[in-house]
């Protein structure tokens, strides 16, 4: 994925906010990971091979960490995030037809982001409320009981919110330039 | 230190605690449940009503937020503790219930039991918990706080008794404890019921003196929250019991390993840990004694493998979370190379009771080989889902039929899997087999941390072991080829078999390759990855038969081999919910008026089946995928 307009010198910043003065070992690679990924919302390249440098491992080894736990991501994160669970009870439900709902109105996959950076699409494996399957956590909302029209029903309400957003950021803006 | 200064010490810790408390419950109080399956289902948005309608009428009620009751059915859910009424518990709370609970009960004096689950005490007017029959069949210690203390308040457990234990053992030697432990004959909670004792003797017999304890908290079992649950609402019990097992062993350090995906047992815990720091409960000398211990929290990052020992030691150290080889065991060569003892989140937890109450009492509950509670989270197609805790010996019919209170809608009950993807499914003739860490074997299932799975008529065998391989297919570490290369196989003929493909040799290739990989891998995900496939292979063997010979799914579930059809007959022609359900617009009105699915465009998502209103009823599910030939069409 492209990097945006300033994201790079985001990134560096970041990184060595995260490393701090002190001396780090392997031991501390994964938290710094997991701080990295807070700040962020995900690993960038970039990332990696200057946290690589800053513990003195090869970079391959922080790859490696990367994407051998579930938690890490490589693409950021789109400004709407959907999960769907795919725990034993909701996939009994039918979950991955939920699943195959969203990919196809967010025309992505599952892991991926959308080009305009608006969805992510993810699937997890037990949100634990696997009484109210299927289950899928939109941005922090928990929805229970989804049916590919309640898919629908949620992709208009975000699709809806960008829309205002993109509205009152153009207004805001025409209100500067007449200023 | 005395013994008599070690008992004024705590004296004065408890008295100050049952003070705070008791103030609190001279006030009417609301206990609102928001461990994350409450908070799911809305909890929080509850807790936010109660607080504004008591503040907009003015009354002096405090709301609380507590942990997992386990009546995860009923969820959201919360307790009213008004003095001079018996505590209530109240389910599927919504803002209007909130609104008349208020109003009626804390503003005046109708508890409106007609809305009530049960009480929490007994009374003379209104049955408890316990008067149900899962109440009968339960026996709460793990989860005997769950739900009734606040469990980001040290006090509220300190009020419970809590922390007294470690004052007991204090005042007694090291060795005492674990013998206490060995006695008990405490089988370690994580699944595979190894005996604690004996772990942690090989652990003090391994000498030197740097030495870690090591909680397991990985729950990585899709479908398994009673690690979780136990965190966000009793911390203190699993601190507790690590401190204990750190004055056993004489170690100074210990972590929890807790999933990065639990955020809110993270905090719980870490605020746990810093309550207790304060209370010279954790840190350098423990309630003024010579012994001392810290802990901390480690978030794992989400990697099923790290469940097994060796492969969490490698997470913690950095590394890739592999297996390795033992010996050595980690007692004698753990963490950073050093002693270690590592148990699950429930094991710990049964260790302050069992120094309180002693061995014996602990031998007394569940069965000789497999003393006190099992934990499950009781989920799919039963009534009441929710944490629950029976003890060992009770039986998988009495577990979903009476603890569990059945299958909803009569359904019929086809199978219930235990162990996640480590276990297997067990049929209806298996039901009257006891839980226990044995018997379960026995039947080809494993206890595993205790994910307990009910399915009924609608659920597809083959699909279901085929969820499973997914699943360890993708959590496998890569490290044994069997498990790499041949959980791959397995998944890929599963998933032909869903599709209809197969011969007469498939399912013997099957349960060749699934012994194989059993018995190629190294570590017990790989070992115990095929349970899923070979236990339905034992018991649903029709099943499998059907897909491959007839193309058909009994269940109809696998979507290769379902179609969706409307029957003519039952089609009303002025409905048109069908039409505007479909998300794919396959379906449309024919000329005749009647609607019709377009097969090419159908992706089979049953929602129209859903929305066809019940009184036509119209829509049918084929297998195998086959439009029946269209009957005559109905003369006037």
């Amino acid at each position: 994925m492209q990097l945006l307009e300033g994201e790079k010198e985001k990134i560096l910043a970041c990184v060595d906010e995260v490393l701090g003065s002190s001396s780090k070992k392997q031991e501390d690679l994964i938290p710094i990971l997991q701080k990295v990924q807070a700040k962020l919302g995900y690993l960038p390249g970039l990332a990696m091979e200057k946290i690589a440098q800053g513990v003195a491992v090869p970079a391959a080894d922080v790859y490696a960490l990367a994407t051998f736990y579930n938690q890490f991501r490589l693409n950021p994160p789109g400004k709407h995030q959907v999960k769907v669970c795919l725990g034993t009870a909701c996939y009994m439900v039918g979950g991955d037809i939920t699943l195959e709902s969203f990919e196809r109105r967010m025309e992505i996959k599952e892991g991926e982001t959308s080009p305009d950076r608006l969805y992510s699409l993810e699937r997890v494996a037990c949100v634990g409320c696997c009484t109210m399957a299927p289950v899928v956590v939109v941005d922090e909302e928990v929805e229970g009981k989804v049916t590919p029209t309640r898919v629908d029903g949620i992709m208009l309400a975000l699709q809806e919110e960008n829309r205002k957003n993109e509205n009152e950021k153009m207004s805001g803006q025409e209100a500067g330039e007449a200023e | 230190m005395k013994k008599e200064e070690l008992h004024e010490l705590y004296k004065k810790l408890k008295d100050d605690a049952e003070h705070k408390v008791r103030l609190g419950e001279e006030k009417p109080r609301v206990l609102v449940g928001t461990a994350t399956c409450g908070v799911a289902a809305g909890a929080l948005k509850i807790r936010d009503d109660f607080q504004r309608e008591i503040e907009s009428k003015g009354l002096d009620v405090d709301v609380v937020e507590v942990g997992c009751m386990g009546h995860c059915y009923a969820e959201p859910l919360a307790v009213i503790a008004k003095p001079g009424y018996p505590p209530v518990c109240y389910g599927y709370l919504d803002d209007g219930l909130v609104h008349r609970l208020v109003e009626d009960f804390l503003g005046g004096d109708d508890p409106s039991y007609e809305y009530a689950l049960a009480a929490l005490e007994r009374n003379d007017v209104f049955p408890t918990f316990e008067d149900f029959p899962r109440g009968i069949y339960e026996q709460k210690l793990i989860l005997e706080n769950c739900g009734f203390i606040d469990a980001r308040n040290i006090e509220s457990y300190i009020a419970r008794d809590g922390y007294s234990a470690l004052v007991k053992a204090l005042s007694e030697k090291p060795g005492w404890v674990l013998d206490e432990v060995k006695n008990a004959n405490l089988r370690g909670r994580g699944g595979a019921g190894f005996p604690a004792g004996i772990k942690w003797e090989a652990c003090i017999k391994a000498g030197g003196s740097e030495k870690y304890v090591i909680c397991n908290a990985d729950e990585g079992d899709p479908g398994a929250f009673m690690d979780r649950s136990v965190l966000e609402s009793d911390p203190h019990l699993v601190i507790e019991g690590m401190i204990l097992c750190a004055y056993a062993i004489g170690a100074e350090k210990g972590y929890l390993y807790i999933r990065a995906e639990y955020p809110r047992a993270v905090s719980h815990v870490e605020a746990a840990i810093g309550q207790a720091r304060e209370k010279g409960l954790l840190g350098s000398s423990i309630l003024g004694s010579d012994f001392s211990f810290d802990l901390e929290v480690f978030q794992g990052s989400g990697a099923f493998v790290c469940g097994e020992a060796t492969a969490l030691i490698n997470s913690m150290e950095g590394k890739m979370g592999m297996p390795e080889s033992r010996p050595p065991r980690l007692a004698s060569q753990g963490y950073r190379g050093k002693p270690t003892v590592l148990n699950n989140v429930k094991t710990f937890a049964y260790v302050p009771m069992i120094i309180s109450r002693g061995a014996d009492w602990f031998k007394g509950i569940g069965t000789e080989e497999s003393p006190g509670t099992a934990v499950f989270s009781l989920v799919g197609k039963v009534n009441n889902t929710g944490l629950v805790e029976v003890p060992m010996g009770t039986t998988l019919r009495q577990l979903i039929y009476d603890v569990g209170d059945g299958l909803p809608n009569n359904r019929e009950f086809k199978a219930v899997q235990i162990g996640g993807p480590s276990g297997g499914c067990l049929p209806e003739e298996s039901l009257d087999v006891p839980i226990d860490f044995d018997s379960l074997h026995d039947a080809g299932a494993i206890m595993g941390s205790g994910g307990l799975v009910v399915m009924d008529q609608d659920d597809c065998m083959v699909s279901v072991s085929r969820y499973f391989l997914e699943f360890t297919q993708h959590e496998s570490c890569g490290k044994c080829t069997f498990c790499r290369i041949g959980t791959k196989h397995l998944l890929d003929i599963l998933t032909d078999i869903t599709r209809g493909e197969g011969d007469s040799d498939t399912l013997q290739h099957l349960e060749e390759l699934a012994e194989d990989v059993r018995d190629g891998s190294l570590c017990n995900l790989g070992k115990t990855a095929p349970n899923p496939v070979l236990t339905t292979l034992r018991y649903f063997r029709d099943e499998y038969k059907a897909h491959i010979e007839e193309g058909r799914c009994p269940a109809l579930v696998c979507r290769d081999l379902i179609l969706y059809y409307i029957e003519p007959p039952k089609c009303s022609k002025l409905c048109n919910v069908c039409v505007g359900s479909c998300p794919t617009e396959a379906i449309f009105t024919r000329e005749d008026g009647l609607k019709e699915i377009d097969q090419e465009k159908c992706v089979k998502c049953d929602n129209c089946l859903k929305a066809c209103p019940p009184e036509y009823n119209a829509i049918v599910k084929l297998s195998p995928p086959v439009l029946p030939p269209e009957k005559e069409k109905k003369t006037k």
